[in-house]
């Protein structure tokens, strides 16, 4: 699925992922109103979901853009409607366009596998894809992402027997990952990999718990440019992260330079005796990250 | 001293010289007001708002100092139009040449105009990192201007070639500025210029008054930084934002207070588990009503303070 997330996507487009961010910008999709006409059922389903009423031109071209977003990564198969299944929050208007913190609630009405997180207007729009494993507790997820443009996000539920369910929100954020934050570029490298986790409270085995899990890593998108040598600054990016008690998963996570710097995650978890929670992280240099948690005893 | 204050054209109005261009120029000086805080130093105070098609992005306290053989622009402007506005200000009150042209962070409104000083071939004093900074950032900030202002006005920014390690002396004849390079606190390129002969200590934006002060560092390397400025013996600062000269180290109360106060709030937010939604609601409301544009900056350096303490 990483795979097809940068490469397909960017094939889609016809371009490497790298070169995306300058001609998105410079040049925003121009599809015309007539095609939207043309269009089947499901993107007016969607643009029914809007949250606030947006300027015709836009709507018309943020449903077209999610149109073929949602065709290249799901293919022919429908979405439904995620309303009663999931919600998703993000602040209307972001206060850090490279951290915009996202939270992800699902009802329980569906048994659900797999979340796909996707921010539309960015370069390389499939910020997540979360694989629940046995020990995972789906109905809340948290997690910081980067936004490009002023732009839709979609989460998408995709239940174990197999059907869709989409939900999504508008964001007004810009610059999120060709402006990159480079504060102290050095010090944030001196600790690349490190993680912390906090659990919430005292964990019982069998008890559906919360953990943040933070991870230290520039998770650079390679889009920013040098304008001395016209290279872009290389990318390196945290693409797998991998949680599990024992030999149990609780998630698995594909992610993108869509995360922002430092990804932080919130998960629910449903614990299997007091083992610790294992974390691996694998970034786009093959560097793997390894550290385990204790999940009694933090008392937070 | 050459200086060319609005009592000069008045007088030469009355010896019936105010022509048109004489008239356009007390225009363009009624739009570009400058301040003269100490002898030869000279600060066009910024208005408190966003970067607007009216502002020119002139939003940020800029000027120049002049000495006997030249003269040091510090931070060139917010944008072409104002860079080039700072030119000819810079012109009525002197004609020595400009040497040097100091940028003292890599914001969009304090540097914006420096290409307007090119035809000067001043030296670019900047941070050790601004280069860097400025390659990461430089083309994002120039797109946001031309946004607003188009691309011929957006202005360009220029590479310093003079980086204080940590400190510079810039020459100006009878007249010795020293440049300091800071550790990581408004953002990590920023520069302060001190000018002994008059006690004037230039922060820019290490200091905010009356303007809520945005994060873009390090806040804890901010309060640092603050605190080790406070010893230094000045007559006055002036501010990156604010008026043109406030009385130092009085002036540095009311940012060190509201930096402390965003630090103990996340700091208490992370202990009892907020998330950062939270933190940003909860976090230094007290401060509301105590500064300009709170609510425009306040949630996001509550974010970059969040970030940066989650890792304590």
């Amino acid at each position: 699925m990483k795979a097809f997330a940068r490469e397909q996507i960017a094939g889609w487009l016809g371009r490497p992922v790298s070169q995306l961010v300058c001609e998105t910008l410079l040049a925003p999709t121009k599809f015309s109103a007539v095609r939207i006409s043309k269009r089947t059922a499901l993107a007016l389903g969607l643009l029914a979901l809007l949250s606030a009423p947006l300027r015709a031109e836009d709507d018309a071209e943020r449903a077209t853009r999610w149109k073929d977003l949602s065709q290249a990564i799901f293919g022919d198969r429908q979405l439904l409607d995620g309303a009663g299944v999931m919600s998703l929050e993000a602040p209307a208007r972001a206060m850090d366009a490279s951290l915009v913190p996202i939270t992800i609630g699902l009802s329980g009405a569906e048994k659900v596998k797999a979340l796909y997180v996707v921010v539309d207007g960015n370069p390389s729009p499939l910020a997540g894809t979360f694989r629940f494993g046995p020990l995972a507790d789906p109905r809340t997820l948290k997690t910081r992402v980067r936004v490009e443009q002023y732009t839709l996000m979609h989460a998408v539920a995709e239940t174990e027997d197999g059907r869709l369910f989409a939900t999504e929100r508008f964001v007004k954020a810009a610059g999120g990952c060709s402006a990159p934050s480079a504060k102290d570029a050095a010090a944030a490298m001196a600790r690349l990999g490190q993680m912390r986790m906090r659990v919430d409270g005292t964990p019982e085995p069998g008890q559906p718990a919360t953990a943040h899990l933070l991870i230290s890593h520039p998770n650079n998108t390679g889009m920013a440019m040098d304008q001395v040598t016209r290279h872009f600054v290389p990318a390196r990016y945290i693409q797998d992260i991998k949680v599990t008690q024992g030999d149990a998963v609780v998630f698995e996570l594909d992610a993108d330079i869509s995360l922002s710097e430092d990804p932080a995650i919130t998960f629910g978890f449903i614990p299997q005796g007091a083992a610790p929670l294992q974390v691996v992280v694998e970034d786009s240099a093959r560097a793997v990250f390894r550290q385990s948690f204790p999940i009694t005893g933090q008392g937070s | 001293m050459d200086r060319a204050g609005p009592g000069r054209l008045t007088r030469r109005g009355a010896l019936g010289l105010l022509g048109a261009a004489a008239f356009a120029r007390q225009a363009s000086a009624a739009l570009f007001p400058l301040v003269e805080v100490a002898p030869g130093i000279h600060v066009r105070p910024g208005v408190h708002e966003e970067a607007t098609v009216a502002n020119a992005d002139g939003i940020a306290n800029i000027g120049f100092i002049v000495g006997r053989t030249g003269v040091a622009v510090i931070d060139p402007g917010g944008s072409g139009i104002d860079g080039t506005r700072l030119r000819e200000a810079l012109r009525r009150v002197t004609p020595r040449p400009v040497r040097y042209v100091v940028l003292s962070h890599v914001h969009p409104d304090h540097i914006f105009g420096a290409g307007a000083f090119a035809p000067d071939g001043p030296v670019f004093v900047g941070h050790p990192r601004a280069r860097d900074v400025m390659v990461q950032r430089g083309e994002f900030f120039r797109n946001r201007l031309a946004d607003i202002y188009g691309i011929e006005d957006a202005g360009d920014y220029a590479m310093p070639t003079l980086l204080p390690e940590p400190t510079a002396e810039l020459d100006l004849g009878g007249r010795t500025l020293l440049v300091r390079s800071h550790a990581t606190a408004h953002t990590d390129a920023d520069l302060s210029v001190l000018d002994p002969q008059t006690g004037t200590l230039w922060l820019s934006d290490l200091l905010f008054v009356n303007r809520v002060p945005a994060l873009d560092g390090s806040i804890l390397g901010w309060l640092r930084e603050l605190d080790a400025l406070a010893l230094q013996p000045a007559a006055r600062a002036v501010p990156g934002h604010g008026p043109a000269a406030v009385a130092w180290p009085e002036a540095a109360g009311a940012q060190r207070r509201y930096l402390q106060a965003v630090v103990d709030g996340v700091r208490a937010a992370l202990r009892r588990g907020d998330d950062i939604e939270t933190a940003v609601r909860t976090v230094a409301q007290e401060e509301r009503g105590r500064w300009l544009l709170f609510d425009d900056y306040h949630g996001r350096t509550v974010t970059a303070a969040y970030k940066e303490l989650e890792w304590e």
